[in-house]
């Protein structure tokens, strides 16, 4: 997931080719890189796409809190695997953005000086065991939801990416129930964990969706474009009509007095997330955004010498290399 | 300990030995899985943060096999899990070399290069183990561990030879850490009965193999081997850990110790 308030670019091209463009996406093709496409196409997409990879790299960084701690080996070994897909998922992310003329480099550059952003949901701690499982169980639950649909997005290398991607996101998501079932299973203590996961993570979970239709206002060209494939209110529904039924198989309580069935529409009236709250997070408010900018930026800096040795020796490999030629 | 003390303790059976075998493997590949799982999130560049992710995992999956061994061995109902998260500093017999720190991503990536080195050799060596579960546990993990050895290897090279400062921070690593590699080569009681029963070769008899691995990758990383062989040693026999590997276990253990019993 995690392609949050992105802004659609406005276009100044060939009306005539515009709309040629338009036709390919509504006959369902797959725009390649080579192909001719619309500015503010491409800049929609790099934002879109950097910002979903730029959320799995930062989004190591809650799971990492808990890897040293995890609490037996199976378990450790599950969430290294995990933190392990999600770096891939960043690098084959980073790749589909890269055929649209960024570089790795840059987009990152962007993330450490807050140009770019992540998903608002990396903002929030994790304070518990419980948290590594709400964070398979929700947020992945979130971002598949999200996700699937992408898989017929447009452009095809991201198209391709989350194909992948949702493999991948399908078994955390499994594995992260798993996690917060054991515990909701378990000792009081378990289940408070559990219970105190759920109460936290609820509502910036429904966060990632972004903000509401009626204040989503660059939806419409994304959706034409085919980059976005379903509005925020209809995913957001989507993922609490499916999680709400778990979570009573859990025995766990989710923190909305107000939610209940509504037997008209087919689908669970619920109470928004404060929208408030969710703005200031995405401002740089958040309960973690300082923490997780500056742990990158000095992944980046103290890298800085690593990188360029390798880059170093490359060069000098290549150089002997033909030298010997 | 001195000596004599040492002489005074009553001989070990050979299930102890054997056990104690078996928690000197699986507690190096534990401690060093969980060092290297610190990096989490921080590598210097992507792919590292993947690499490091991945032997992290190798070691913990490794240490899963040999820990539940040598609880299957010991015969008192523990589990791997018991014996990894349930045991004091004074019981882990790792060596001294992987429960030292981090420090920068040289540091690490001399301390793993120097323990795979030696880790691939003992591997091979126990592929012929006179224990088939010992011998069917090196198989598979010694593919995994060439691997490690291959890539640590490359880094330590190409660090070596990069950039003044990347040369003189992988010197700086290789003096620090180059004291705990004479561990890896000495030999106690315990590795004379697993000699015996032809079960793991004699520590000492890998010396030489290493020696060749390791000065070939580091002339080639044009870093120079410190000429003193002292060795800091007790971590394999337990008797004297660093500071470092209390600290360790303070987080690693911390949940099954605040909530014994609980089913994770």
């Amino acid at each position: 997931m995690y392609a949050q308030m992105i802004k659609s670019e406005a276009t100044q091209d060939d009306p005539e080719k515009l709309a040629a463009f338009q036709a390919r996406i509504d006959a369902g093709e797959k725009i390649e890189p080579k192909d001719w496409m619309p500015e503010g196409y491409r800049k929609t997409l790099i934002r879109q796409i950097g910002q979903h990879a730029h959320s799995e790299i930062v989004g190591q960084l809650p799971e990492g809190n808990w890897i040293t701690r995890a609490p037996t080996l199976e378990r450790k070994a599950i969430l290294l695997a995990k933190v392990q897909d999600e770096a891939g998922h960043g690098l084959y992310l980073y790749c589909a953005a890269e055929t649209l003329g960024i570089s790795r480099d840059e987009m990152t550059e962007m993330l450490l000086d807050g140009r770019m952003k992540y998903s608002s949901i990396f903002n929030y701690p994790t304070l518990n065991w419980a948290d590594i499982g709400a964070v398979g169980w929700l947020v992945d639950g979130a971002a598949i939801m999200n996700q699937v649909p992408l898989q017929r997005t447009s452009y095809g290398p991201y198209s391709r990416a989350m194909i992948r991607v949702c493999k991948e996101e399908s078994f955390h998501q499994r594995q992260g129930y798993d996690v917060i079932r054991r515990m909701a299973e378990g000792t009081p203590e378990q289940k408070k964990m559990a219970q105190d996961a759920l109460n936290r993570l609820w509502y910036p979970s429904l966060m990632m969706f972004g903000p509401s239709d009626k204040d989503s206002v660059h939806s419409a060209q994304s959706m034409k474009w085919k980059i976005k494939m379903n509005t925020n209110d209809e995913l957001r529904q989507k993922f609490v009509d499916q999680t709400v039924p778990q979570a009573e198989y859990l025995g766990l309580t989710i923190p909305d007095p107000d939610l209940k069935w509504n037997e008209e529409r087919g689908h669970y009236d619920f109470t928004d997330p404060d929208w408030n709250e969710f703005f200031d997070v995405i401002k740089g408010n958040g309960p973690c955004n300082a923490d997780r900018l500056a742990a990158r930026n000095k992944a980046w800096k103290d890298g800085q010498w690593v990188r360029d040795g390798m880059l170093a020796h490359a060069r000098k490999k290549a150089a002997r290399k033909h030298a010997a030629e | 300990m001195t000596a004599a003390a040492a002489k005074a303790q009553p001989a070990l059976t050979q299930q102890e030995a054997f056990v104690q075998f078996l928690l000197r493997m699986g507690d190096n590949t534990l401690i060093l899985g969980h060092r290297v799982s610190e990096w989490c999130g921080h590598a210097p560049v992507l792919e590292e943060d993947i690499a490091l992710a991945n032997i992290a995992l190798d070691l913990i999956g490794q240490t899963q096999i040999w820990l539940g061994l040598a609880a299957d061995v010991q015969g008192e109902g523990k589990s791997a899990d018991d014996l990894a998260f349930l045991r004091d500093a004074w019981d882990f017999r790792n060596l001294l070399l992987v429960e030292m720190p981090n420090g920068d991503f040289g540091q690490t990536l001399m301390r793993q290069f120097l323990f795979d080195a030696w880790h691939g050799l003992m591997l091979e060596q126990l592929k012929s183990s006179s224990d088939e579960r010992v011998a069917a546990i090196a198989e598979k993990a010694s593919k995994e561990v060439a691997y490690h050895f291959e890539r640590s290897a490359e880094t330590v090279i190409s660090l070596g030879d990069g950039t003044e400062e990347s040369h003189n921070r992988m010197q700086a690593a290789l003096d620090y850490l180059w004291p705990y590699v004479g561990e890896m080569f000495l030999s106690d009681e315990i590795d004379a009965a697993m000699e015996q029963a032809g079960i793991a070769p004699d520590p000492t008899t890998l010396r030489d193999a290493y020696d060749t691995r390791v000065s070939d990758v580091l002339a080639e990383a044009t870093l120079t081997i410190p000429e003193s062989r002292f060795a800091q040693k007790g971590g394999r026999t337990g008797q004297m850990h660093t500071e470092h590997l209390g600290h360790l276990l303070t987080q690693m253990q911390w949940l099954q110790r605040a909530y014994p019993g609980a089913k994770w």
